[in-house]
């Protein structure tokens, strides 16, 4: 503990130097507008941003990107409060009762909560990376390549379990991600695979044209077109104050939220995303008057709020202490990182202490910013909602076309992005997940070094697998939630948990245009 | 798996049926492309291993969608009404993006934004000019100038 705290002290010394805390506190505001626009989702916004940071010091590379991700969080919520449209997916759950409230005359209280909501599950998560990462680091120093490709295959069952929607559809878009990640040189022989003559592709297909693509392209695609400016309440900074009975009953549900969020960031899969939902499913699930929910719940507003915000901050657990993204958001912080010459994974807090102590002290600053930042300002904030979207999504994707070509200062990078594009959108037409191509795609080579490298341990005896006992735990867990993801197959009887929490259900038909990853 | 159960008789292709078919065919074609990689044996997988075995998971699985989508929405129900402007949005981009070195960063989205917003959109002359000198300008100051990532100029300077 006392370590713990001499580490926290020197993280502080490095966050808080004045260029990093300006770096922290723009990546907080250029998040917050980034989760509020439609069309941009704290996964193209950190993308857009990769190629800024590579003139930037690796520690003010990732506090910035970070501070964007937890920003894009609490900027998600304000419009799907006020507007009903989630800036971004994870703020789904918020649109039902945070909009009922608004409806109510009740938006102050609404954001007030959301905002408290975030701070604490924010550092709630912050405190659990900084106990849980290191201890993870240092117990995964025993893990060879059998255990990586035992934990890389029970993450990507684990996200077919987790993601909402159809099981099968979800494994044929990790499968496309997995193909595609295939694309390149191939590590072990030399051999350049499906580059199809293009010199480009021999380093493979980058994280940023496929995320941008996916997720940002796609969704103007999707919404283009749209030129109504939907009227936007602009709260008064007095109606913010919740009443001693909202903060009562908020209690629980943020407590409850923050815990969740933050088991499920750890897990691999869009965890934001299913955080909020099974937090809201939970909330409903105890409530004394469940049917209070959709009317204007404050408890449905508080709990998915700090679920979503404490799964942000628990995705970073995995990503610094295993060097393993968990979700496309934290593969493109590892790239970020990587093109610093820093590869996350269980040496790199031991070798780097000031980068991840840095980082875990900016996340508190972050989050102490973006609540002295957002509750006043919200009613500036707003009136970026009254840009006709006419204006916003041809800005959108001249910063998508430049934001892809200065990664490596390369046209094939922007048609990727459009080909990207152009699939998500018909994917997501015939109700494909994106998020598992995209971690796919960033999974693929790791999984196929990791599987060819553990064999030529071996000298190509499978047993190897088995004879861990690790490697065969985490195995024989994948299997079962391989088992149970797949069992809505070939049984019909009763319900599981995903459809009781409502990850089976569609967002709300109002919502599920404007939302994304 | 059904999107939008229909309780009407099966008419026509449904559309996981289309989306499980593509699949199957991708799945072949990756195969098929797979086939000058060296497979290497189960004790030492080649190149072409872990590839093969994905286009045979992938394929498989757009079998499964295919066989489970007999009542999904019928492809033909389907509407599309945004895909003419998708279809000129993505037309515009790759233009741009061959436009992009040859006529540089600043010429390239001052162009893209005005057909934008001047053709598709038909915004008045004075705000699509003042907003695509200023988006070309100050985003080219943002990024080239200010944050050091190099963009394209053309052959006039721009």
């Amino acid at each position: 503990m006392g370590e713990t705290l001499q580490n926290l002290m020197l993280g502080f010394s490095v966050a808080l130097q004045p260029s990093v805390l300006v770096y922290a506190f723009v990546g907080c505001i250029i998040g917050t507008l980034v989760g509020m626009l439609p069309g941009l989702g704290p996964l193209a916004g950190i993308s857009l941003l990769l190629p800024a940071t590579f003139g930037l010091n690796p520690i003010i590379s990732v506090v910035l990107l970070a501070g964007v991700y937890y920003g894009a969080m609490y900027g998600g919520s304000t419009t799907s409060i006020l507007m009903r449209i989630p800036g971004e997916a994870a703020s789904v759950m918020t649109c039902i009762d945070g909009y009922a409230m608004t409806q109510q005359g009740r938006a102050g209280p609404a954001l007030a909560i959301a905002a408290i909501g975030s701070f604490i599950a924010g550092s709630v998560g912050v405190v659990g990376l900084m106990l849980m990462a290191p201890t993870l680091a240092a117990f995964a120093l025993r893990f060879g390549p059998p255990e990586y490709t035992a934990l890389l295959m029970l993450g990507l069952f684990v996200l077919s379990y987790l993601s909402g929607g159809s099981m099968l559809k979800t494994l044929a878009s990790a499968a496309i991600g997995l193909l595609l990640g295939m694309i390149g040189i191939d590590a072990m022989s030399g051999y350049t695979r499906f580059s199809f003559g293009l010199i480009e592709l021999g380093d493979g297909v980058g994280i940023v044209p496929v995320a941008v693509g996916l997720f940002g392209v796609s969704e103007i695609l999707l919404t283009a077109g749209q030129d109504s400016v939907p009227s936007v309440q602009r709260p008064r900074l007095r109606s913010l104050i919740p009443t001693g009975h909202d903060l009562k009953v908020s209690i629980g549900p943020i407590a409850r939220g923050s815990l969740i969020g933050f088991i499920i960031g750890i897990i691999p899969g869009s965890a934001h995303i299913i955080s909020s939902f099974v937090s809201y499913g939970i909330e409903r699930r105890i409530a004394k008057h469940p049917e209070r929910f959709g009317k204007g719940a404050i408890e449905g507003v508080a709990g998915p709020e700090s679920a979503n915000n404490a799964a942000a901050t628990g995705a970073f657990v995995p990503m610094m202490a295993l060097g393993i993204p968990t979700s496309p958001i934290t593969a493109v912080m590892i790239a970020a990182l990587m093109v610093h010459g820093i590869t996350p994974g269980p040496t790199m807090i031991q070798d780097q202490p000031e980068l991840f102590w840095g980082f875990v002290a900016s996340m508190y600053v972050g989050n102490a910013v973006l609540l002295i930042l957002n509750l006043p300002l919200v009613g500036v904030f707003v009136n970026l909602l009254r840009i006709p979207y006419a204006y916003l999504y041809p800005c959108i994707l001249a910063f998508c076309i430049l934001g892809c070509y200065s990664v490596s200062n390369s046209t094939v990078d922007v048609w990727i992005m459009l080909i990207m594009g152009g699939l998500g959108y018909v994917l997501r037409r015939f109700g494909y997940d994106l998020a598992p191509i995209a971690l796919g795609l960033i999974l693929a080579p790791m999984l196929e070094l990791s599987v060819r490298q553990s064999l030529a341990m071996s000298a190509g005896d499978y047993t190897i697998f088995l004879q861990r006992p690790l490697t065969l735990g985490m195995l024989v867990l994948g299997l079962v939630v391989l088992f149970f993801s797949l069992k809505p197959l070939f049984s019909k009887k009763g319900k599981d948990w995903r459809s009781e929490v409502g990850l089976e259900d569609e967002p709300p038909p109002e919502a599920a245009p404007q939302s994304k990853p | 798996m059904a999107d939008a159960v229909t309780t009407a008789p099966a008419r026509g292709l449904r559309n996981d049926q289309a989306s499980g078919l593509v699949l199957l065919l991708l799945a072949i074609f990756i195969g098929w492309q797979n086939r000058s990689y060296p497979l290497g044996s189960l004790q030492e997988p080649g190149p072409g291993y872990v590839p093969l075995m994905l286009a045979v998971f992938l394929g498989a699985i757009g079998v499964l969608i295919a066989l489970r989508g007999t009542r999904a929405q019928p492809v033909r129900d389907m509407k599309w009404p945004e895909a003419p402007r998708a279809v000129v949005i993505l037309i515009a981009c790759g233009i741009a993006a061959y436009a992009l070195e040859r006529l540089g960063y600043r010429i390239t989205i001052f162009a893209f934004l005005v057909f934008f917003l001047g053709v598709v959109e038909r915004k008045k002359w004075y705000s699509v000019l003042i907003v695509s000198t200023g988006f070309a300008l100050l985003s080219f100051l943002l990024f080239d100038t200010v944050l050091k990532v190099q963009l394209p100029t053309g052959p006039w300077g721009y």
